[in-house]
C-alpha cells in the first residue's frame, strides 16, 4: 500500500512525508504496549551519532523513525539491529520509532546535544559611555556543531579587553543554554573587545567606549588678517576623555550686522571656525545641551 | 478668359494678398503677453526683433530670450551691452559650476512697473524658474532706459568670486561603516552594531493654508554620523490613519554627532482640525559621513523684502577647501517660549566657492512673522564631485 502510495507522487517529499506520517498515525492507533516487545532503541543518543535500535521476534515489518527534522520508513528483519546513521539524529529532541509487522509498536528516545562548538554570543551595546554601571551586556547560548542549543551546564569565560591592555574576566555557567554578564564600562574612551569562550571555541565583539558629553566648553578669540578665527581648548568630557572627533560645537557671534552660527566638526579635539571680525561682538559655544563661556568682543 | 476661371484667379490672388499681410503684420507685431505675463511674449522668428514700445516690451524680450536661452541675443538687447561682458552675463543667467542655475530654465515672469518717465522706468521682475529641486522665484528690480527710439534694459555687470588661487589646509575626518558579508554561516549576533540613537526633541503641528504642517527639531545624541528621516502619520477619528508623509527634503539628512535639524512635513490636505493625533516616527542608519565642509551662516538680520514679506537673509561661507554646487538653507523659528513655530527652506542657486560669501534669504509667513523672537539655520550641501 506504501510503495503504490509513494509512487503516486514520487516527486513530492512533503506529499510523502505528509503520507508517512498519516500512515505512523494509523500504525499507532493500532499499537499498543501489550502487544508484546517493541524495538528497544538507547534511551539516550548524542546528536549527530550512529546507534542501533533492537527488534525482537522475526520475519519481515516495517520500521519508522520519527524525530523533530527528520523522518524514515525502511523495510527490515525482525531479530535484527537496526543501523541508524548519525545523521538521521541531528537536531536534539523527542524521536519515536515505530516497528509494524501485524501490529505496530513504538519506543521513544532522547537525542540530546552534542558538545559546544559554537557560541552566539549577544554583545550590547556596541557604543557605550564610560563610567555607567551594568552598561554592557553579553548573553552566550553555546550551540553544538548541528546548532542544537546545549541546555548542559557549560562553563563561559568572559574576557574584556580594553584598548590599554587592561583586561577582566569572568567565568559564567550556562544555565538552560544561557550564560550572560553585566558590567560596567570602563573609565577611559577606546574599543572594548568582549571576548566568550568555551573549550577551544571562543566569540569576539567589539564594544566602543565613547565620551559622555562635553564638559566645561571653553574658547578663545584671535584676529587673522581675514577677520576672527574662535576655537575651543581641548574638549573633554567630565571624566576628562575627548570628546569624540565630529562632534558639532556650534559657534554664535551676535554683533551689530546680525547673528553669524558655524556648525563645526570637532577635529582632533578642537572646534574651530572662522568668522568675520566685528568692532563689538559677544561670542557664544554650545555643543548639544552645554553651553560654554561666551566671550565679549570690543576695540 | 473664361468668367469662372477669372473668379478663381481673383480669389487666389486676394487670399494670397490676406495672408502675405498677416505674416507681414505678425513678424513685425511682437506678442503683447511681456506686459504682465511671460508666456507669449517675443518676436516670431529670432532675429526679427521689432523695437520695445514701452519698457514692459523691452524687457519682455529680454526674457524670452533668456527662455530660449539664446544668451547672445538676450546680451544684444542690453542697453550697457558695452559694460557687461556676454561671457559673464551667460553664466549669470544660465549658471555654472554644477550649480542649481544651470540645472534651471526660466518658465515664466511677472512684470510690475515701479515708476516710469519718458525716457527711464524700473520694473520689478519675478522670474518662476523650474529648477531640478522644484519652482524658486526670484524677485529682481530692472532699470529700463529709452534711447534710439526704442526701450532697453541696463544689467547690472555681473560680478563672481575671483576665488584667488591658494591652499586651504584640511584635516577630512571621515566615518567608514564596514560590514560583514552576508552569507549562509553568518554567525547570529554577530551584526552588533547599533543604530545611531536619534531623538526629536521638538515638534509642532499648525494648520496653514488648509492643511496641516508638522515640523520640529531632531538631534543626533550619539557619537556616530547618523542619516535621519522624520515620518509623521495623521490619525483623526476612530483613530484611523488619514494621510503619513516623510520630511522629504525639509531636513538635513546626515547629521554629526549633537547636530541638530529642523524638518517639516506638509500636509497640504488635511485640514488641521481633522486631526486628531500625530505619530512620529524618526529613523536613523548609520551611514559613511564626511565633517567638511564647514558652512558659515553670517549676518542673519530679519527684514522686510521689497514685496513686503518678512524674510530671514543672511550669507553662506564655506570655510572649507572645497566647492559646494548647491546650498541647501532650513531654518527654524521659534516663539519667546522657545518652541519652533515655522520651518523654512531654500535653495541657493549659486556655488559656494571656498571662502566666497554667497547671500541667501528665507521667507517668514505672515502668520508666524510676529511671533519669531529667535532663529536657528543649518545649511544641506550637494557637491556633484563628492561621492
Amino acid at each position: 500500500m506504501w510503495s503504490s502510495m509513494n509512487t503516486a507522487s514520487p516527486g513530492s517529499s512533503t506529499f510523502r512525508t505528509l503520507l508517512l506520517l498519516l500512515g505512523l498515525v494509523a500504525c499507532l492507533t493500532q499499537a499498543s504496549p501489550a502487544q508484546g516487545e517493541g524495538p528497544r532503541p538507547p534511551a539516550v543518543v548524542v546528536a549527530g551519532t550512529d546507534f542501533s535500535v533492537s527488534t525482537p521476534g522475526s520475519g519481515k515489518a516495517t520500521f519508522y523513525l520519527v524525530g523533530p527534522s527528520h523522518s524514515s520508513k525502511q523495510q527490515i528483519d525482525l531479530g535484527q539491529g537496526i543501523y541508524i546513521k548519525g545523521d538521521e539524529v541531528l537536531s536534539a529532541g523527542r524521536y519515536l520509532v515505530v516497528l509494524c509487522a501485524q501490529t505496530c509498536q513504538s519506543a521513544a528516545f532522547y537525542v540530546t546535544p552534542a558538545g559546544p562548538a559554537s557560541l552566539t554570543f549577544l554583545a550590547h551595546p556596541s557604543r557605550v559611555p564610560v563610567r555607567q554601571d551594568n552598561a554592557i551586556s553579553g548573553v552566550v547560548f553555546p550551540l553544538d556543531k548541528f546548532r542544537n542549543l546545549v541546555l548542559a551546564p557549560v562553563t563561559i569565560n568572559f574576557k574584556l579587553t580594553a584598548d590599554r591592555g587592561d583586561s577582566s574576566s569572568r567565568l559564567v555557567r550556562t544555565k538552560d543554554g544561557v550564560a550572560w554578564l553585566r558590567v560596567r564600562s570602563g573609565n577611559v574612551t577606546g574599543t572594548v573587545q568582549l571576548v566568550a569562550s568555551t573549550g577551544d571555541v571562543s566569540v569576539r565583539r567589539v564594544v566602543r567606549q565613547v565620551a559622555s558629553d562635553p564638559c566645561n566648553l571653553r574658547i578663545k578669540v584671535e584676529r587673522t588678517a581675514k577677520g576672527i578665527v574662535v576655537e575651543t581648548e581641548p574638549v573633554r568630557d567630565c571624566s576628562g576623555n575627548t570628546v569624540p572627533d565630529g562632534t558639532i560645537v556650534t559657534f554664535t557671534k551676535i554683533d551689530g550686522a546680525g547673528k553669524s552660527t558655524v556648525d563645526a566638526p570637532i577635529k582632533q579635539g578642537i572646534a574651530r571656525a572662522q568668522m568675520s571680525a566685528a568692532r563689538q561682538a559677544v561670542i557664544s559655544v554650545a555643543s548639544g545641551v552645554v553651553m560654554g563661556n561666551p566671550i565679549r568682543l570690543s576695540e | 478668359m473664361p468668367k469662372a476661371t477669372l473668379m478663381k484667379s481673383i480669389v487666389s490672388l486676394v487670399i494670397f494678398a490676406i495672408t502675405a499681410g498677416l505674416v507681414a503684420i505678425g513678424l513685425a507685431t511682437p506678442g503683447h503677453g511681456g506686459g504682465t505675463l511671460g508666456i507669449t511674449s517675443g518676436s516670431a522668428l529670432p532675429g526679427l526683433k521689432p523695437a520695445a514700445a514701452t519698457p514692459e516690451q523691452a524687457l519682455g524680450y529680454l526674457l524670452t530670450d533668456v527662455r530660449r536661452q539664446d544668451w547672445r541675443g538676450a546680451h544684444s538687447q542690453l542697453a550697457n551691452a558695452s559694460e557687461v561682458d556676454e561671457v559673464q552675463f551667460t553664466k549669470e543667467l544660465a549658471g555654472s559650476g554644477g550649480n542649481l542655475r544651470s540645472l534651471s530654465n526660466l518658465q515664466r515672469w511677472e512684470l510690475n512697473p515701479l515708476h516710469e518717465t519718458n525716457d527711464d522706468a524700473q520694473i520689478r521682475a519675478t522670474l518662476h524658474w523650474a529648477t531640478a529641486v522644484g519652482q524658486i522665484d526670484e524677485v529682481r528690480d530692472v532699470r529700463v532706459v529709452h534711447g534710439e527710439g526704442t526701450w532697453k534694459v541696463v544689467w547690472p555687470p555681473p560680478h563672481f568670486p575671483n576665488v584667488p588661487e591658494q591652499i586651504i589646509p584640511v584635516n577630512y575626518l571621515r566615518w567608514d561603516l564596514v560590514t560583514s558579508e552576508a552569507g549562509a554561516d553568518e554567525d547570529w549576533g554577530g551584526r552588533n552594531v547599533d543604530a545611531p540613537r536619534v531623538r526629536i526633541i521638538s515638534m509642532n503641528a499648525v494648520d496653514y493654508q488648509g492643511g496641516s504642517v508638522v515640523m520640529g527639531e531632531v538631534v543626533n545624541e550619539d557619537t556616530v554620523p547618523a542619516f535621519v528621516n522624520v515620518n509623521a502619520v495623521l490619525i483623526g477619528d476612530q483613530d484611523h490613519a488619514i494621510d503619513e508623509e516623510s520630511s522629504f527634503d525639509k531636513i538635513a539628512h546626515v547629521l554629526l554627532p549633537k547636530q541638530v535639524s529642523p524638518y517639516r512635513i506638509d500636509f497640504p490636505h488635511v485640514a488641521l482640525q481633522q486631526v486628531k493625533n500625530v505619530h512620529m516616527d524618526v529613523k536613523a542608519t548609520l551611514v559613511p559621513a564626511s565633517a567638511d565642509p564647514v558652512i558659515g551662516v553670517m549676518d542673519q538680520k530679519r527684514e522686510t523684502d521689497a514685496l513686503g514679506r518678512s524674510v530671514l537673509h543672511g550669507t553662506l561661507l564655506n570655510e572649507s577647501g572645497q566647492v559646494v554646487n548647491m546650498p541647501h538653507v532650513i531654518a527654524s523659528f521659534y516663539d519667546n517660549n522657545g518652541r519652533v513655530i515655522w520651518v523654512s527652506d531654500g535653495y541657493v542657486d549659486h556655488a559656494l566657492y571656498p571662502q566666497t560669501p554667497e547671500p541667501f534669504a528665507v521667507q517668514i509667513p505672515r502668520m508666524v512673522a510676529d511671533k519669531v523672537e529667535n532663529y536657528h539655520v543649518v545649511v544641506n550641501e550637494y557637491s556633484i564631485t563628492r561621492q
